[in-house]
C-alpha cells in the first residue's frame, strides 16, 4: 500500500511539474504586459524600465525558474490591474466559490439520487420516461443559457431573487460567509441553482444506470428471495453499491464545480475566483490568470490523487496493477 | 484502395441500423429530422436568409431594434425583430447556425480522428508509446473542458481556429482511450495473428484490421462530443473569448443581445439562444437513443 502511495504521489508531482511547465510557457505567447500597461506617453527608456521591473526582460528559463520558486514560496506576484498580490486576492475571493459550490452540490445529491434511484427501479414506465426526459433538456441547455433563463424568469418577471451580488455576510471562523444570512442566502439561490441543475441531472443518470445494473445481479435476486423488505433492499443492498461509483465521481466532480463556477459567477456577478479568472483573461492581466492556472491545478492533482488512493483501499485489485 | 473499402464497409451498416434504431422512437426520430433541418438551414444560409446581415450596404441604423413582424425601411418584414444596428434576426441566427456547426464539425472530426489513430497507435505499439499517449490522455480527462478550453484561450488568444484548437483538445482524450480498449480487446484475437504472420505492416493491420474493428464505440459517442462541442463553443464564444464579433455563433449572438434583455428586447438573446438549445436537444435526443440501442444491458430481453 505504502508502496503504491509513494508511486501515485511520484506521479502527481510529475503531472504538476508538467502542468507548471505548460503554463508558464503557454503564458508567454500572450500579448506584451508592457505594451498593455504602457500609457501613451511612454517613452523607449518607460518601457525597458517596466520591463525590468516586472521581469520580463530576463530569458525565459531564469523567468521559469523564479517563477516557480516563488510559487513554492507561495509567492504568486502582483496582480498587474489591482496592484495588490495575487494570493490575496484569490484566497478572498474563495469562500464565495466554494460556498456556492457546495450548496450546488448538496442540491445535486439531494434531488439527484433518489430520482435516479427512483426512476431505476421504474424501469420503463411512464415516471421514469419523463424523468429521463427531464434529464436530457437539463443536460441539452448550456449552462449559460440557463443561467439567463434563471434571471429573466426569477429576477426580471417574478423579481423573487436577486439576480447579481453576495449579498449580506455573516463571519464564520474569520471569514464572510452569504450562507450565514437570509440575504445573502437568497443571493445565493439563482447561481446554486444554475450550477446544480448539471449536477441533478449528472446524479441522477449515474443513480439511474447504477440502480439498473445492480437491480439484476444475483444478490440482489437473492436477497428478494430472502424475503427482505423492499425499503431494505433499498437502502441496504441497492444504495450501498451505487454508492461507490457515485462516490468517487463526486469526488472528482468538486473541481468540476469550481471550473464550471467560471461562468455561472460570471453571468451573476458573484465575486468569487471563476469570475475574477474571466476578468482577468479580459485585462491580460497575467500574474492571476497564472497563479489561478497553477493552484487549479494543482488542486486537481491531489483531487485525482486521494481517489487514486481511495479506489485502492476500497478496490485492492488495483493496488497490485503494473 | 482496399484500406478504405474496409472502413466504408461502416456505412452500409450504420443504414441498415437505421430502422432499428429509430423506429418507435417518435422523439429520436423527429431529433434526427431537426438535426438535418438545422444542417440544412446552416449549409444553404447565404441562399435562403432574408438578407445578408454583414453587408452593411444593406443595414440601416433607422430599422435597429424592432421587435418580430416589424416592416423594415425597405418594406420587407423582420419575422423575428432586428437587432441594434438594424440586422434581421432570421439572417444573423441563419449565418450563426453556419459558424456554430461548422466549429463543432471541424474539431470534433480532427478530434475524433486523432483520437482514433493514438488509440490504435497505443494499442499496437505498446511500450513508451503508449505510455507516453496514456499519460497525456489521463492528464487531460482530469481536467474540466471547460477549464481547459480557457485556459489554452487565455494562452493563445481567441478567434475560429483558436476555438476549434480548444475543442479538439477537448475530444480526442477519451475516443483514445475507448479505441485502445476496444483495440486491446481485439488484438488477442487470431485473425491479428494471422495477419503479423502473413508479414503485414503494423500500419496495415492498423487501419485494414483493427480499425474497422475497434471503432464502433468511439461512433457511438460521436453525436454526443458535437454537442458538447457546440455548447462549448457557444459557452466560449458568450464570455467573449470565443468566436471574434465579425463571425459570430449562437453564442456570441446571445452575448450580443444579454444587454437588452432586460430592457423588455427579448428577441434578440432568446431568438439564437432557443435556437441553440432546439439544436443541442435533437442531437442529445439522437445521441440518448444510439447509446441506447449500444447499451447491452438494455437491450430488450426474449
Amino acid at each position: 500500500m505504502l508502496r503504491f502511495i509513494a508511486k501515485r504521489l511520484w506521479h502527481s508531482m510529475v503531472l504538476a511539474f508538467i502542468m507548471s511547465l505548460i503554463v508558464f510557457m503557454g503564458m508567454f505567447v500572450v500579448g506584451d504586459p508592457v505594451e498593455m500597461l504602457a500609457d501613451d506617453d511612454f517613452t523607449e527608456q518607460d518601457k525597458i524600465d517596466l520591463a525590468i521591473e516586472l521581469g520580463v526582460d530576463k530569458p525565459l528559463y531564469e523567468q521559469y525558474f523564479s517563477f516557480a520558486g516563488n510559487i513554492v514560496q507561495g509567492d504568486f506576484g502582483i496582480s498587474f490591474v489591482h496592484n495588490r498580490p495575487v494570493l490575496d486576492l484569490i484566497v478572498e475571493r474563495l469562500p464565495a466559490t466554494l460556498e456556492i459550490a457546495l450548496l450546488a452540490m448538496v442540491i445535486g445529491l439531494g434531488i439527484g439520487i433518489p430520482l435516479g434511484i427512483y426512476s431505476g427501479i421504474k424501469g420503463d414506465s411512464r415516471a421514469s420516461r419523463v424523468i429521463s426526459f427531464f434529464t436530457t433538456i437539463g443536460y441539452s441547455i448550456p449552462n449559460f443559457w440557463q443561467a439567463l433563463l434563471l434571471i429573466l424568469v426569477f429576477a426580471v418577471f417574478l423579481q423573487w431573487l436577486p439576480a447579481s451580488g453576495r449579498g449580506d455576510t455573516n463571519s464564520l471562523f474569520g471569514i464572510e460567509w452569504s450562507l450565514l444570512t437570509i440575504d445573502g442566502l437568497r443571493h445565493m439561490a439563482l447561481p446554486a441553482i444554475n450550477l446544480a441543475i448539471y449536477k441533478i441531472c449528472m446524479q441522477t443518470r449515474l443513480a439511474r444506470s447504477g440502480t439498473q445494473e445492480v437491480l439484476y445481479q444475483e444478490y440482489m435476486t437473492f436477497a428478494r428471495a430472502k424475503g427482505i423488505s423492499k425499503q431494505r433492499l433499498i437502502r441496504r443492498h441497492l444504495l450501498r453499491n451505487i454508492l461507490i461509483p457515485i462516490v468517487t465521481i463526486t469526488g472528482l466532480e468538486v473541481g468540476g464545480l469550481i471550473a464550471f463556477s467560471t461562468v455561472t459567477e460570471t453571468i451573476f456577478s458573484w465575486p468569487g475566483i471563476g469570475k475574477l479568472l474571466l476578468d482577468s483573461i479580459h485585462m491580460v492581466d497575467r500574474p492571476v490568470v497564472v497563479a489561478y492556472l497553477i493552484l487549479i491545478t494543482l488542486m486537481f492533482v491531489f483531487i485525482n490523487f486521494i481517489v487514486d488512493v481511495l479506489y485502492a483501499v476500497l478496490d485492492p485489485r488495483i493496488r497490485y496493477q503494473k | 484502395m482496399t484500406d478504405m473499402n474496409a472502413i466504408l464497409q461502416i456505412v452500409p451498416a450504420l443504414r441498415s441500423n437505421y430502422r432499428t434504431i429509430f423506429s418507435r422512437y417518435i422523439l429520436a426520430k423527429l431529433g434526427l429530422f431537426g438535426f438535418v433541418g438545422f444542417i440544412f438551414v446552416a449549409v444553404f444560409a447565404p441562399v435562403i436568409a432574408p438578407q445578408n446581415p454583414y453587408d452593411l450596404m444593406i443595414l440601416d441604423i433607422m430599422d435597429g431594434l424592432l421587435p418580430p413582424m416589424s416592416k423594415l425601411g425597405n418594406g420587407t418584414t423582420a419575422w423575428l425583430g432586428t437587432d441594434a444596428v438594424g440586422r434581421d434576426i432570421l439572417s444573423t441566427v441563419m449565418y450563426g447556425l453556419r459558424i456554430s456547426l461548422f466549429v463543432a464539425f471541424v474539431a470534433v472530426f480532427v478530434g475524433t480522428i486523432l483520437g482514433v489513430l493514438l488509440g490504435l497507435l497505443a494499442a499496437l505499439k505498446g511500450g513508451w508509446v503508449e505510455t507516453i499517449i496514456m499519460r497525456a490522455v489521463d492528464l487531460k480527462v482530469s481536467f474540466p473542458g471547460i477549464l481547459l478550453a480557457l485556459m489554452l484561450l487565455a494562452m493563445f488568444g481567441t478567434g475560429v481556429d483558436k476555438v476549434i484548437y480548444a475543442l479538439i483538445i477537448g475530444t480526442w482524450a477519451s475516443k483514445a482511450r475507448l479505441t485502445r480498449a476496444a483495440a486491446l480487446s481485439e488484438m488477442k484475437k487470431e485473425y491479428i495473428d494471422a495477419a503479423r504472420l502473413a508479414g503485414l505492416s503494423g500500419w496495415r493491420i492498423m487501419l485494414r484490421f483493427l480499425l474497422p474493428n475497434s471503432i464502433a464505440p468511439v461512433l457511438v459517442m460521436v453525436p454526443m462530443s458535437l454537442s458538447g462541442a457546440i455548447g462549448a463553443e457557444a459557452t466560449l464564444s458568450f464570455l467573449g473569448v470565443g468566436v471574434p464579433i465579425t463571425e459570430p455563433s449562437l453564442g456570441l449572438l446571445i452575448a450580443n443581445g444579454n444587454d437588452y434583455l432586460l430592457s423588455g428586447k427579448w428577441w434578440i438573446s432568446i431568438v439564437p439562444g432557443s435556437v441553440l438549445v432546439l439544436l443541442v436537444l435533437c442531437i442529445n435526443v439522437v445521441a440518448d437513443r444510439i447509446r441506447e440501442h449500444n447499451n447491452p444491458f438494455l437491450q430488450p430481453k426474449g
